[in-house]
């Protein structure tokens, strides 16, 4: 029986890893590389009729840091968790960081991750100086914001198809201290979210809102939003945070124990948690809560699941989000875990997702009508002008995608002049982008 | 603690060399290819090693030990502790077809292990003493089938790791014989996962501890140790039956 290889929505497709620390051998004729899994859908898949991905992990080796200006040069395959193992101590955090810690610096890159502080500072790719890459024909070229402007600017947000990250050159953020003070804040729905995400933004750097998206009418969109900031040196506690032990979901649970009614109860029960008020926040806690339970991904049942993220622009008005939760209830999309953050403006990577506007990410687990509730959101994020992020996407149909994406075509021109044989693809290429398997 | 190290570059030499950066140990890499050993020297700078230095070293060249733990001693200014990581692997049915990969393998984790050691040993004691730690396996505690003959190699070398310890432990000399169980690394990268399988970093703070108390026989993760006694138990008759 063939293995599968699965993205961490758990739908797998026959794949395989090549697993090295060397990875200038490894990717050497490889059609794709792989960091920790940890995009929901198929972009880290290989295509059909493919077996071999190449995995980054084990290249993780920092090469070169210079504590001054906090630059650094490591190998792809350096994890997030890693990194701040080593800098945090050292007054040292990334620049940009996604909601969980158990990210290679290259699929940071191949996504362009943007996460609570893209209102400041962006997404990951406004940060990275140099690319060491192995493009489709073989050749090992450097690139950047200044140096085959190009190849970089099609690499980030790119989803690894335009080649193999080898090493990433980019700046840490430097910190005052290892905490974060945070607060929490209720608020009773989506339009009063939004007004008061976008105005948090304006003092706070990260800012990021967990909504109730199954309560409707007037408490349509309630939920909390969450503020924070570095603790300044006076503020945070002498002892530095340790990493706390994380729980484990030992066995794949049954389908049934998510049901509308259970999703329901979590979420009124979230919506009521006691906030805390304005204090010292763990910064794991803060950053990564979802990192506290291992294997997470496994409550969703066999069929696995996929979330949903797209970004409703600024110019569709405060009103779009509202429709969009009005379509996702009458739909019947139930989720425990819809996000709502603020998005400044659009980064470099020519499919880089986020732009200005807010954007809303949703998990559902599969189900037979999880195509048909995807088709609706998509239609109607067409209509607002906006656009899904390819890292989490599973179901959208390429008419969709090219609808939604008119930075599309230069994006498979740039391919093309890298890629003329089509070398390069994934899972998502094939299903989205229209290349050959 | 002044550490020369021998496979640093790659799986559980990288972790326990980082382990051991983290500390804030001075270290020397030994190892084939210079700037693998560079940029894993670079890595272990940037977590606390101090200024740390290397020179080549093959297990397939003797030739080039002396020199290599020379280099060692003089950019460490001493040496406490030689440890070697390094070592080759290949399956029963890659081992059987290939007499030529056969006998790389043994040259390398019998011959040229112990070369090594004795060369690291006579340095050490001349020094008053320190540790050797070197990594063998759990594959050489009994004659199984799929690891025939990787598995005398190791067995081979653990034998010498235990008499030495015997001979030389008065002296100041402690040998640490590390026997991995199943770990994953790119050495394992691809075969079938059995259970109890372990992390790098978990072998490499298991080791660490090992290394600080002068343990002989370490198995890691510590729960080979009862594996390996089971094994150890089964008669023949059993273990002519069993794939493993
Ligand atoms: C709990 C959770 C929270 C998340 N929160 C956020 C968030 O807030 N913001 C956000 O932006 N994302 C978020 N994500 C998504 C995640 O950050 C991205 O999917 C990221 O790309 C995953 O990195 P990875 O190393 O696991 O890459 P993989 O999932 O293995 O791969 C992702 C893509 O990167 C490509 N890739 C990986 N390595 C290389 C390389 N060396 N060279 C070329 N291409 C490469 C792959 O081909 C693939 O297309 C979240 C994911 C989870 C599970
Ligand atoms: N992984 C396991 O499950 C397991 C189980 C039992 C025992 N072991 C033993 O544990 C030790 C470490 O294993 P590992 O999994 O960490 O291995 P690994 O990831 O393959 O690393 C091997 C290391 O040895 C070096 N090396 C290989 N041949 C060499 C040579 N001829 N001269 C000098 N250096 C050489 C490599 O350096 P380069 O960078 O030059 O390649 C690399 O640094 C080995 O002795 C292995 O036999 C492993």
């Amino acid at each position: 029986m063939t293995k599968l290889l699965s993205g961490w929505g758990r739908i797998g497709v026959p794949g395989r890893e090549i697993l090295s620390e060397d990875l200038e051998r490894i990717t050497k004729g490889a059609v794709l590389s792989r960091g920790l899994g940890r995009s929901y859908g198929d972009s880290s898949l290989p295509p059909p009729g493919t077996l071999d991905v190449v995995a980054t992990p084990l290249a993780d080796r920092i090469l070169a840091f210079d504590p001054a200006s906090g630059r650094i040069r490591a190998e792809a395959g350096l994890s997030l968790r890693e990194l701040h193992r080593v800098f945090m101590p050292q007054g040292f955090f990334t620049p940009v960081s996604p909601g969980t810690k158990f990210v290679t610096l290259g699929g940071m890159v191949a996504a362009d991750v943007h996460g609570k502080s893209h209102h400041s500072t962006g997404c990951f790719g406004g940060h990275v100086h140099r690319l060491k890459m192995r493009v489709a024909d073989g050749r090992i070229v450097e690139c950047g914001p200044d140096l085959e402007t190009d190849l970089f600017r099609a690499t980030v947000g790119g989803m690894g198809l335009t080649g193999h990250v080898l090493e990433v050159d980019f700046t840490l953020a430097r910190i005052p201290s290892p905490w974060i003070l945070g607060e929490g804040e209720r608020i009773h729905d989506i339009d009063a979210f939004i007004l008061a995400l976008k105005e948090a933004g304006k003092t706070w750097p990260f800012t990021v809102g967990w909504i109730d998206c199954l309560s409707s009418g007037s408490a349509m969109g309630r939920g909390i939003l969450t503020r924070g900031r570095w603790a300044t040196a006076d503020e945070a506690p002498d002892a530095f945070p340790r990493e706390p032990r994380p729980l484990t979901v030992p066995f794949v649970f049954p389908e049934a124990a998510l049901s509308r009614a259970s999703v329901r109860a979590f979420n009124a029960l979230y919506y009521r948690q006691p906030l805390g008020r304005r204090g010292i926040r763990h910064p794991d806690q803060f950053w990564y809560p979802l990192d506290q339970i291992l294997h997470w991904n496994r409550i969703y049942g066999r069929r696995g699941f996929t979330q949903y993220q797209c970004v409703l622009p600024e110019s569709a008005g405060i009103d779009a989000a509202r429709r969009f939760l009005e379509l996702l209830t009458s739909k019947g999309g139930a989720s425990f875990l819809c996000v709502i953050k603020d998005c400044g403006p659009e980064g470099q990577g020519l499919l880089s997702f986020p732009k200005r506007g807010i954007s809303i990410a949703l998990d559902m687990a599969v189900r037979d009508d999880t195509q048909a509730i995807v088709d609706a959101l998509n239609e109607r994020v067409i209509a607002e002008g906006g656009r899904v992020y390819l890292a989490k996407d599973t179901f959208t149909r390429p008419e969709h995608f090219r609808a939604m994406e008119p930075r599309l075509p230069e994006f498979q021109r740039i391919r093309r002049l890298w890629d003329p044989e089509g070398r390069l693809k994934s899972a998502q290429s094939v299903r989205l982008f229209g290349d050959k398997p | 603690m002044k550490v020369a190290v021998l496979g640093a570059t790659k799986g559980m030499g990288r972790a326990l060399a980082r382990a051991m950066a983290a500390r804030g140990d001075a270290l020397f890499l030994l190892g084939r290819d210079p700037a693998e050993l560079a940029k894993s020297g670079q890595d272990l700078a940037a977590r606390g090693a101090k200024g740390v230095g290397h020179a080549p070293c093959d297990l397939e060249t003797p030739e080039t030990f002396a020199p290599g733990l020379a280099a060692a001693e003089t950019a460490l200014g001493g040496l406490d502790a030689v440890v070697v990581t390094a070592g080759l692997f290949a399956t029963q049915d890659a081992l059987e077809a290939d007499p030529r990969l056969l006998g790389r393998v043994l040259d390398a984790d019998f011959t040229g292990t112990i070369l090594f050691c004795e060369e690291a040993r006579k340095r050490l004691l001349a020094r008053g003493g320190g540790t050797l730690c070197v990594f063998s396996s759990v594959a050489g505690e009994r004659g199984r089938k799929p690891v025939a003959l990787y598995g005398a190699a190791k067995a081979g070398l653990s034998t010498y790791l235990e008499a030495l310890d015997h001979r030389y432990r008065e002296a100041g000399l402690k040998t640490v014989c590390v026997k991995p169980g199943f770990v994953r690394t790119s050495m394992t990268a691809g075969l079938p996962e059995p259970p109890f399988a372990g992390d790098p970093e978990g072998v490499a703070a298991t080791v660490l501890r090992a290394i600080d108390r002068g343990t002989p026989v370490v198995y890691a993760p510590p729960i080979w140790a009862l594996v390996m006694l089971v094994i150890r138990l089964l008669p023949r008759f059993v273990m002519r039956k069993v794939k493993f």
